[in-house]
């Protein structure tokens, strides 16, 4: 599904070189849920440009579902985001004056799109939205925002759902309902999942945990019984907060 | 993206901020208006010009003296006496102008005409019989100058309406003494009123015999004795021999006045003079037109102002498309269309009032006291329409190429 090769990115600011990624070799399969960590600064949100073919590296090769993106021009890149890549941001990235369901359908107006508003509403009732389709982003809750914009990453049937920071903006609850969606897909659907988070507990859900330092990846791990107690007792914490107050 | 589903985005997009959007159409608006409303004066004015001198006929010809030259200055056409009463009798008729049906020579001067004691300052213009035919002033009573009278340098005129107005009220003039310049004249007959026309009224003017105004009223002479006449009014049979005429015209007078070298006198049509102001109205027209399109202009820099705050604020959006997978294209067809619906918009309502307008300002005397006929044409409106759509897609590439080319990562991590 995903092949890194010895990946490399510099940035240049002026006459300064910044190195970003320093050789990251990684290969994630098809139907595989991973989270990325690392502190700020450690190259992970250059990863998942990377990933999510918004950027190009400097050096090295990466194919994407056997395809080699790395010399791909502008339009070929905005093509496969759309066909491949789901995008889910921390600040949810919706359009404020689209309701839910146009925000879902804008990725189906790129590329060629018909039955657009069947689709989308498939999507949003996928993440338990069906009810608020005509709600625009201000009159949803930061957990009901975020699910659309799963939809919206949902919606072109992507191989590949990359999610930044999905809960970075949410309460506990809310976090713990994202990435349960996200499960979800993964389990369910065989969708192929990356988060890039810095909240273990949120790492603890997925299968596979890559730590990143330094533009370089220094531990690749599968999730262990020390992730799943730390995920557990963060539930606990979120179902003691959420006592006594509606469901999202 | 279908050409639909772009308009629809646009149309959203510019109904977030309505108010802004009205405004900037409004300068597009008052653009368009303008220059339909000010091209429609404009024809108006030129058309009211050229038909006023169409009612003088088209088949005239007019022969004037060559102008005069003095080591070297040239004192301007007409400015010599070189035709005689001789040449124009000379056309009547001739075997060498076969073309000619009428001739009607003139020679004018100012004068102050007395009745009692209403007097005025008028043009007077000595004429022949053939005058009233050939320049068509027909009489609405008593008569017109007759041979006789142009034989016998007699002191007798016709009125034009408003002369005959002013002097005798409501008297019929017929009959009655008029002093011209201090000579005791008698009143024979009173034009029919022509109304006026864009060069000062018909209507303001005295005829009197040719003869009468050569001897008793000017005071200029022909070097070679005979009277001299201002200009010849050539009747011409039929309009397509207007050229044929200007020929034969040429060639009895060459004759006449035996010149090998330079004419001293100049043979100018009616078409000639039409011609002539047509080209003049037409930089008028023009010159109105390009006042307003200068509104036009700026209209159009409001909307590349407006479009490019619109990129600015919606940097976010267009990284989140660009991610959703929105090409170059995409982002730079929605921009484009955003600013021509805006332009197109504006021209089609700046079309509308600029019609309307001219429409309400049909039949207002604006020249003068002569109603004019605006003329809104279709060609003009289509031609706005046009250039407000060129203006959209002209101030409106550069802003769409900035959105377009914005990479998607910096886009998205706008504030």
């Amino acid at each position: 599904m995903i092949e890194l090769q010895n990946l490399t990115k510099i940035y240049r600011m002026g006459n300064i070189e910044v190195p970003a990624l320093r050789g990251v070799t990684l290969s994630i399969d098809t139907s595989e849920m991973v989270a990325i960590m690392g502190a700020s600064g450690s190259g992970k949100s250059t990863m998942m440009n990377i990933l999510g073919c918004l950027d190009v590296p400097t050096s090295g090769q990466y194919l994407l579902d056997g395809e080699d993106v790395v010399r791909l021009t502008d339009d070929r890149l905005a093509e496969i985001r759309n066909r491949k890549i789901g995008f889910v941001f921390q600040t949810y990235n919706l359009l404020p004056r689209l309701t839910a369901l146009a925000n879902v359908e804008m990725p189906l107006l790129y590329g060629n799109g018909h039955n657009r508003r069947r689709r989308a509403m498939d999507a949003l009732e996928k993440v338990g939205l069906a009810d608020r389709m005509n709600h625009r982003p201000t009159e949803l809750s930061g957990g009901q925002q975020q699910r659309v914009g799963i939809a919206r990453a949902l919606v072109k049937d992507p191989s590949l759902m990359l999610a930044d920071e999905p809960t970075g903006n949410l309460d506990s609850q809310s976090s713990q309902d994202i990435v349960a969606i996200l499960e979800g897909l993964n389990q369910q659907e065989g969708l192929t999942v990356v988060i890039i988070t810095h909240e273990p507990d949120i790492a603890a859900a997925t299968r596979r945990i890559i730590s990143m330092r330094d533009g370089q990846i220094i531990e690749d791990r599968p999730v262990g019984e020390a992730d799943h107690n730390l995920e557990a007792a963060s539930l606990e914490r979120a179902e003691r907060a959420s006592n006594g107050r509606p469901t999202v | 993206m279908n050409p639909l589903t772009t308009f629809r985005i646009a149309l959203s997009s510019l109904g977030t901020n309505k108010l802004r959007a009205a405004l900037t159409l409004l300068g597009i608006v008052i653009g368009v208006s303008a220059v339909i409303t000010l091209m429609a004066i404009g024809r108006g004015v030129q058309q009211s010009i050229t038909d006023s001198l169409q009612t003088l006929g088209t088949n005239l010809l007019f022969v004037r003296p060559g102008e005069s030259s003095q080591g070297g200055v040239s004192g301007g056409q007409g400015s010599t006496a070189t035709l005689t009463l001789d040449d124009a009798n000379a056309l009547v008729g001739s075997v060498f102008a076969p073309s000619v049906s009428g001739v009607a020579p003139e020679l004018r001067t100012s004068g102050q005409v007395v009745f009692g004691r209403n007097n005025t300052s008028t043009q007077i213009i000595g004429v022949t019989p053939d005058y009233e035919t050939v320049r068509n002033y027909p009489i609405s009573t008593g008569q017109f100058i007759t041979p006789g009278q142009v034989e016998n340098n007699s002191q007798v005129a016709v009125l034009g309406a408003t002369v005959a107005e002013t002097l005798y009220g409501f008297r019929s003039p017929v009959g009655q003494p008029i002093r011209i310049n201090g000579k005791q004249f008698e009143v024979i007959g009173v034009l029919e009123s022509k109304g006026g026309s864009a060069f000062g009224s018909l209507d303001d003017q005295v005829l009197v015999p040719i003869t009468t105004v050569y001897y008793r009223l000017s005071s200029q002479r022909t070097a070679q004795g005979g009277v001299s006449v201002g200009t010849i009014n050539v009747q011409v049979s039929q309009v397509e021999d207007m050229d044929r005429a200007v020929q034969e015209i040429a060639t009895v007078l060459r004759l006449r006045h035996r010149i090998t070298g330079e004419d001293d006198f100049s043979v100018t049509s009616q078409q000639d003079i039409l011609d002539t102001l047509e080209q003049t109205t037409n930089t008028f027209v023009i010159f109105l037109g390009a006042i307003a399109s200068i509104s036009l202009l700026v209209g159009g820099i409001g909307i590349m102002n407006i479009m490019l705050v619109s990129v600015t604020e919606r940097t976010r959006e267009i990284g989140i498309r660009k991610a959703m997978g929105a090409k170059r294209r995409d982002i730079l067809l929605q921009f484009m269309s955003e600013a021509t619906l805006l332009s197109l918009g504006g021209g089609a309502v700046g079309v509308l009032i600029g019609w309307t307008l001219s429409q309400l300002l049909n039949g207002l005397p604006l020249l003068g006291s002569q109603p004019i006929q605006t003329a809104a044409r279709p060609d003009v409106a289509i031609l706005a329409l046009v250039v407000s759509a060129a203006i959209g897609l002209f101030f409106g590439i550069y802003p769409a190429m900035r959105a377009a080319s914005l990479h998607p990562i910096d886009a998205l991590r706008h504030e």
